[in-house]
């Protein structure tokens, strides 16, 4: 497995975006989570986004939520998440946890830090930890060859761009839209407009995420972004399903067309 | 010249953090609503014309300044030491919490946006939001546990009444922890048009220090009532904690007055060793919640742990990170109080004072009553009766066994 950088040359190089799925650990339950992103490592998947299941997801929508809770009900902690880490990333696939910043900081940042690394994992997202807040997960997430992804949002003033900006490491997170994760019927054009600002300030890749659910909708933003990011879409077909198996077809079936879809 | 709002200590005002505490755990997508509500406190508090403004507001539609009471009767369940009850009760909407609302409504409309939204879990923040957004013509949504909704329903029908409309919220535990995450939702997608009214001093950076500074005017005028009436400061000062507010109000004002003892009273429930209580402080240890860092219920993983309080102004599994500071750096102490030591003391101001609290404020009263037993008879307390019971007269009929 190469490094965020490595994909996303890789990629380039293919002329497509990446294709980056998310999907909390413990759901639809320990077992199931990670067969499902096995499957989606042999189906076209280039980055696994494994979530950490968190009380208080303020910025999920209710489909997120539901799984959210399913984890927390099968008693996903850390502990299995980091187990999830360990065997989605001896497919080979390049694995990441999203993770609110309330679990990482009780669980100790460095321990977590070098769980991650020893479990495989090369890079965390976090949604709700501001750079302004990173001092100490800057050093550690550098000591222990961990990515930091942060997020920018449509709101961010190129201030805000500039700060999150040179600090982030692997690829900048472009939340496509001011709102919670969910599918929406299209894409907003501020998706667009936020990568253009975010590339005067970097030359790191720019995945964009939050909203994103349809093959169209990939097809349209894999021709301005480096990486399409999917978490919604596929939760909610989990939650429809009715067997493993059934949901492994699905799943399959949906990631091999994003994965056509991303190409230019 | 300095105004009324700068003349205020100002801890945490410039970097948001308390020690360890507070800071900003949001996403990227609000911190531009961050600064902007922040740039825009600082302007308004320097500003002469926002400050008459604001007191003017306190004054004429409030009705500030509130009295201070001595509670002569109840004295003899405290030790013998002398009570003030600062009547934040008798303030327009029955509450402390219209002085925090006024104060932020004012930089509402200061900042061109229309609508407002906020969490409440007793309905005293919903009421007096709601009564605001009226005053001031702004769309408010309140969220509210719909949990609360059923125990709070006097004060559901008291926001409706005056034009808000009211969320119940179905996620995690129906109480206000999960109404505050609604809101937080609501704001992240409506940020451009929509003030978020937080109504606690907890939440991220500016909240804790612009909610304390608007309710700071409760511990200003008591320190000066206390004075002309024994010609001295008190012994001690106390209030009940939840998000911590209306405590924050009283305390700050004497924070350099070191000879002055500063206790807050938690929502013990049923006992902090059942599990079963909302006493952050006590039971709890430092972590992330809203926003914020400071005590917080919560297990190994970082995963909230559900609150309970027979108040549901009190459920609360965090609290203000100002609070968390002032426990550690010990110039404040907080004791748990439980759901019968509080309806006890409820009941005892009720009948030897004619003064229905807030179940929330028995909780302060219930911890004078053990503090006065402490300091004896010369000591002198002043406490903060933040609100009035008529909100609660149904839980409390049911714990009393009375018949409506």
């Amino acid at each position: 497995m190469g490094s965020i950088q490595e994909i996303f040359d890789k990629t380039k190089s293919e002329n497509r975006a990446a294709l980056i799925a998310y999907l909390p650990a413990g759901f639809p339950s320990f077992e199931g989570s990670i067969a499902i992103m096995k499957e989606m490592a042999n189906s076209g998947v280039d980055i696994i986004e494994i979530g950490v299941p968190y009380s208080d997801p303020l910025m999920d929508g209710p489909t997120i939520q539901a799984a959210v809770d399913i984890a927390l009900e099968h008693k996903t902690g850390i502990k299995e998440v980091m187990e999830t880490v360990s065997e989605v990333s001896k497919t080979g696939v390049a694995v990441l946890t999203m993770s609110y910043w309330s679990p990482i900081e009780k669980w100790g940042i460095s321990k977590y830090a070098k769980q991650l690394n020893q479990a495989g994992g090369i890079g965390v997202i976090t949604p709700d930890l501001p750079p302004d807040e990173s001092e100490a997960w800057i050093s550690e997430s550098d000591a222990n060859n961990l990515d930091r992804i942060f997020v920018v949002a449509p709101s961010s003033t190129e201030e805000r761009l500039k700060i999150v900006t040179d600090k982030v490491t692997g690829f900048v997170y472009a939340a496509s839209i001011m709102g919670v994760t969910g599918t929406r019927s299209e894409v907003s054009n501020k998706a667009e407009e936020l990568v253009k600002r975010v590339r005067k300030h970097t030359n790191l890749p720019i995945a964009v995420g939050l909203g994103v659910s349809t093959v169209e909708q990939a097809q349209e933003v894999a021709k301005f972004a480096d990486g399409v990011i999917i978490g919604s879409a596929f939760v909610k077909k989990i939650l429809e399903s009715n067997d493993l198996p059934e949901t492994l077809l699905i799943i399959s079936q949906m990631c091999r067309d994003f994965a056509r879809a991303v190409r230019r | 010249m300095t105004t009324f709002l700068q003349d205020l200590n100002k801890i945490g005002v410039e970097t948001g953090h308390f020690g360890q505490f507070g800071g900003r755990f949001v996403p990227e997508a609000l911190i531009s609503a961050l600064d902007q509500l922040e740039t825009e406190y600082l302007k308004a508090a320097a500003d002469p014309k926002f400050n008459d403004e604001f007191q003017n507001l306190l004054k004429d539609y409030v009705g500030r300044p509130n009295p201070l009471t001595e509670a002569k009767n109840f004295s003899q369940y405290a030790g013998g030491a002398r009570v003030f009850l600062k009547r934040e009760d008798l303030n327009h909407t029955g509450s402390h919490k219209i002085n925090n609302v006024l104060g932020q409504a004012l930089l509402t409309v200061r900042m061109g946006k229309k609508r407002i939204i906020a969490e409440t879990g007793a309905g005293q923040h919903g009421v007096a939001t709601a009564t605001a957004a009226a005053l001031f013509g702004l769309e408010c949504i309140i969220y509210m546990g719909e949990e609360d909704t059923v125990r709070q329903s006097l004060n559901v029908a008291r926001m409706k009444l005056l034009g808000a409309t009211v969320v119940p919220v179905t996620t995690g535990t129906k109480t206000l922890k999960d109404a505050i995450n609604e809101a937080m939702r609501d704001w992240v997608t409506n940020v451009e048009t929509t003030h978020y009214l937080l109504g606690t001093v907890a939440g991220p950076h500016p909240f804790p220090t612009i909610g304390r500074n608007f309710h700071s005017i409760i511990g200003v005028e008591a320190r000066q009532q206390i004075l002309e009436k024994i010609g001295k400061l008190p012994t001690a000062i106390t209030a009940c904690v939840g998000g911590g507010s209306n405590a924050i109000g009283l305390f700050h004002p004497f924070i350099n007055d070191k000879e002055v003892q500063i206790h807050g009273y938690e929502a013990a429930g049923d006992g902090i060793e059942t599990g079963r209580h909302a006493a952050t402080l006590s039971g709890g240890s430092v972590g992330i919640l809203h926003g914020t860092r400071s005590y917080v219920l919560q297990d190994e993983n970082g995963q909230t742990l559900p609150s309970h309080s027979i108040s549901a102004g009190l459920d609360y599994p965090g609290v203000g990170p100002e609070h968390a500071w002032l426990k550690d750096s010990g110039r404040a102490k907080y004791h748990p109080i439980t759901d019968s030591e509080a309806m006890e003391a409820f009941s005892l101001l009720s009948r030897t004072e004619g003064i229905i609290p807030a179940i929330e404020t028995a909780h302060a009263i219930a911890g004078t009553m053990k503090l006065g037993k402490e300091l004896g008879k010369d000591a002198t307390i002043v406490v903060n009766c933040s609100g009035r019971g008529d909100k609660d007269v149904e839980t409390a009929a049911k714990w009393f066994n009375i018949t409506i």
